[in-house]
């Protein structure tokens, strides 16, 4: 489903991504751990469009060009990404917002844009999942929502627009025990067969319920290491700089990350 | 103090205009009018109320007042469509002239009065004289003195003690020049009797593509305890100029709001000056003024805390496109005896293009004690974070720009209390987005 070769990218001259390879097959959850700094948060940006930075090398996101098309299109294509800090929009209300957004992505795809009642009747349903009140629709997109509150504003648009890949950027990040639980089983719910998710987390903790089939260890903007959901234990008992310190060792030989 | 003169037209005679049918008491205050414009010329670039508005571009047009019975193309349902119908009084003026037909002023409540001005001033000076606004003789502009010499007609809307009238009062004014620019001249005059209230809203248009200009004045006394809200649509013709001044004086206890949505004109200028004359009046003033193109939109605001315990809000916000250029020049004076004055200012844009600019400048002047005063004014672009976010939801680049500046402007939209004028005002503002949707 997605297949990312040799991606850099740089941002005022800085170089963050500096060749990441990553393949994720349809259906797979991958978490992509790493120290601050390792480019994380900017392979999520330039996966889902964001402007700004410099991109060189090749996405492949369903046989397509994805560094090709517009954010826009990428979501109209399937691709979602879950903010690490979701925008606070006053004076538009979250409702309108996420039917605008749904009916976008409907036409594009096909299909015909769903009346307001019908909207809301698939809202609510998707809040129960979420254990999210009503009166979040009627207010302005994030605006006031407490950390836990915007994280789950994010997987509720997830849940509402069905995207083939979910990118979800530090979505544990802010979250207290409870509303961590809610948030993850609510991904659970989300896993299909069609759907692939890239998990980007500092912490084990998310893993702990969403299980992955593959963790990706980033650092310096590369992919370092890959294992199965065990190394992401490992990285918790030992730290990234052993991984890190294991990684130099084992140079030039390039570890790829592979599904 | 330099003068500016007008280079054709009835701005630049000085010379009453022959015809028309005014009672002989008003004769000697339309030369005087005249005579303060011989004496102080029109308001340049120095004068602090006109820092960032030229007035070339109106001096250079021969306008002339309108004849009676001119641009009745006008019908009901285009009227309608125009000004809405909110089932209340309405008053229609023509190129300035009162058009009865096209004007409802049955059914009235008991203590309402409604009509039109000429009417009342054919009864002689007494009838309005002492109430009005300002000392006679005295004039703000140029503009205000010639909308005194060439006035023809206007409303008159009087309120009686204690009155409380439900339904909004509708005055609209309409141009239709015809070949040749006209200027009409309405003055109205609202009288608001101790503890009475009411609702007024005034709409401007105009023929589209026509040049013309609108030079008007409304007069607000409110007595003691009496509430007044106020709207006013400019949606003049983008070839039109607009220069308008509504001059308010409020009593004890009185309280009044006015919201002004400024959509049209080349040259659209709203002064609003209000007079906080009685103890513990409040004053709300509201504002949304969206040029594009090459339109210009001057809003100069004086609030006048003359009482103790006043509270005044200003709260004007601007969506700027194209060359499209406005000015928030606002004005807050506090007297000496003012305490426990309460006065605010906020002023908000967005600007949409390189080309576009705003002059937004606070003026304080405090001569009181124990006075809460605040002023904030913010001038910004379209949020990248947000456009971003909208976007990798799957809103179109364009969409997701009319959802931001929609959101920016519907914060003055959804202040507007009245419903249908509301909803009217929404379906405005959306169709000026909607380049951008």
């Amino acid at each position: 489903m997605l297949t990312i070769k040799n991606l850099h990218a740089k941002i005022d001259g800085r170089e963050i991504l500096q060749g990441v390879d990553l393949r994720v097959a349809a259906g797979e959850v991958h978490a992509v751990m790493g120290p601050n700094g390792a480019g994380k948060s900017t392979l999520a940006n330039v996966l889902a469009g964001r402007e700004g930075y410099e991109v060189t090398g090749q996405v492949r996101f369903d046989g397509e060009d994805l560094l090709a098309m517009s954010p826009e299109d990428r979501a109209a294509a399937g691709v979602f990404l879950a903010f690490q800090h979701p925008v606070e929009i006053p004076g538009v209300g979250n409702m309108y917002f996420i039917r605008t957004a749904l009916n976008s992505v409907r036409r594009q795809r096909g299909l015909d844009e769903l009346e307001a009642m019908d909207f809301l009747a698939l809202a609510e349903q998707r809040m129960q999942l979420l254990e999210m009140d009503k009166a979040f629709l009627s207010r302005s997109v994030n605006e006031g929502f407490s950390g836990g509150e915007k994280k789950r504003n994010e997987i509720l648009q997830m849940a509402i627009l069905e995207p083939k890949l979910a990118i979800l950027d530090e979505t544990d990040s802010g979250l207290d025990i409870d509303a961590l639980r809610v948030v993850a089983n609510g991904l659970n719910a989300l896993r299909a067969a069609g759907r692939a998710m890239l998990v980007i987390t500092h912490h084990q903790r998310l893993l702990d319920y969403i299980v992955p089939d593959r963790v990706h260890v980033m650092a310096a903007g590369r992919i370092v290491r890959s294992g199965d959901k065990d190394l992401a234990v490992e990285l918790e008992e030992y730290g990234y700089t052993s991984v890190e310190k294991q990684t130099a060792a084992d140079r030039p030989t390039r570890v790829r990350a592979s599904a | 103090m330099t003068m500016a003169t007008a280079a054709a037209g009835v701005f630049s005679r000085l010379e009453l205009p022959v015809g028309g049918d005014h009672p002989g008491w008003r004769t000697d205050a339309r030369s005087a009018a005249l005579g303060w414009v011989a004496e102080h010329g029109f308001p340049t670039l120095k004068d602090e109320d006109w820092k960032y508005t030229g007035l070339g571009a109106i001096l250079q047009v021969p306008f002339e007042p309108a004849a009676p019975g001119t641009g009745h193309g006008l019908t009901l349902s285009t009227l309608d469509t125009l000004a809405l119908d909110l089932g209340g009084p309405r008053l229609v003026f023509l190129n300035g002239h009162f058009a009865a037909e096209l004007s409802r002023l049955t059914g009235l409540p008991d203590g309402l009065t409604v009509t039109n001005l000429a009417a009342v001033v054919a009864g002689g000076p007494d009838r309005f004289g002492p109430r009005s606004v300002r000392p006679p003789g005295q004039h703000q502009h140029a503009f205000a003195a010639f909308n005194d010499a060439l006035t023809e007609d206007g409303a008159y809307i009087h309120l009686a003690a204690g009155t409380t009238v439900a339904e909004p009062i509708q005055l609209v004014f309409f141009s239709d020049p015809g070949g040749s620019p006209l200027v009409s001249s309405p003055r109205s005059v609202v009288l608001a009797g101790p503890g009475s209230r009411a609702t007024i809203v005034e709409t401007y248009a105009g023929a589209p593509d026509k040049v013309y200009c609108t030079n008007t004045v409304t007069d607000v006394v409110l007595e003691d305890g009496a509430r007044v809200e106020h709207y006013k649509v400019q949606d003049e013709t983008e070839a039109a100029f607009h220069i308008s001044t509504l001059d308010v004086r409020q009593g004890r206890d009185s309280f009044f709001s006015s919201h002004l949505i400024a959509l049209g004109a080349a040259i659209g200028r709203h002064e609003v000056r209000v007079l906080l004359a009685g103890d513990a009046a409040q004053v709300n003033l509201d504002g949304l003024y969206m040029p594009q193109r090459d339109q210009h939109h001057d809003n100069t605001i004086l609030v006048d805390h003359a009482a103790p315990g006043c509270t005044s809000h200003q709260f004007y916000t601007g969506v700027l496109d194209g060359n499209g250029r406005g000015v928030f020049n606002g004005r807050i004076m506090v007297r000496p005896g003012a305490d426990g004055t309460d006065a605010n200012q906020k002023n908000k844009n967005l600007l949409l293009s390189d080309r576009a600019e705003v002059d937004t400048r606070p003026r304080l002047e405090i001569y009181a004690d124990d006075v809460k005063c605040t002023h904030g004014a913010a001038v910004g672009q379209i949020d990248e974070e947000a456009l971003f976010y909208l976007r990798s939801r799957g809103i179109s680049h364009q969409s997701a720009r009319g959802v931001l500046i929609y959101a920016f402007a519907q914060e003055l939209v959804e202040r507007i209390d009245l419903e249908p004028l509301r909803a009217h005002v929404k379906m405005l503002v959306t169709n000026r987005l909607g380049g951008h949707r």
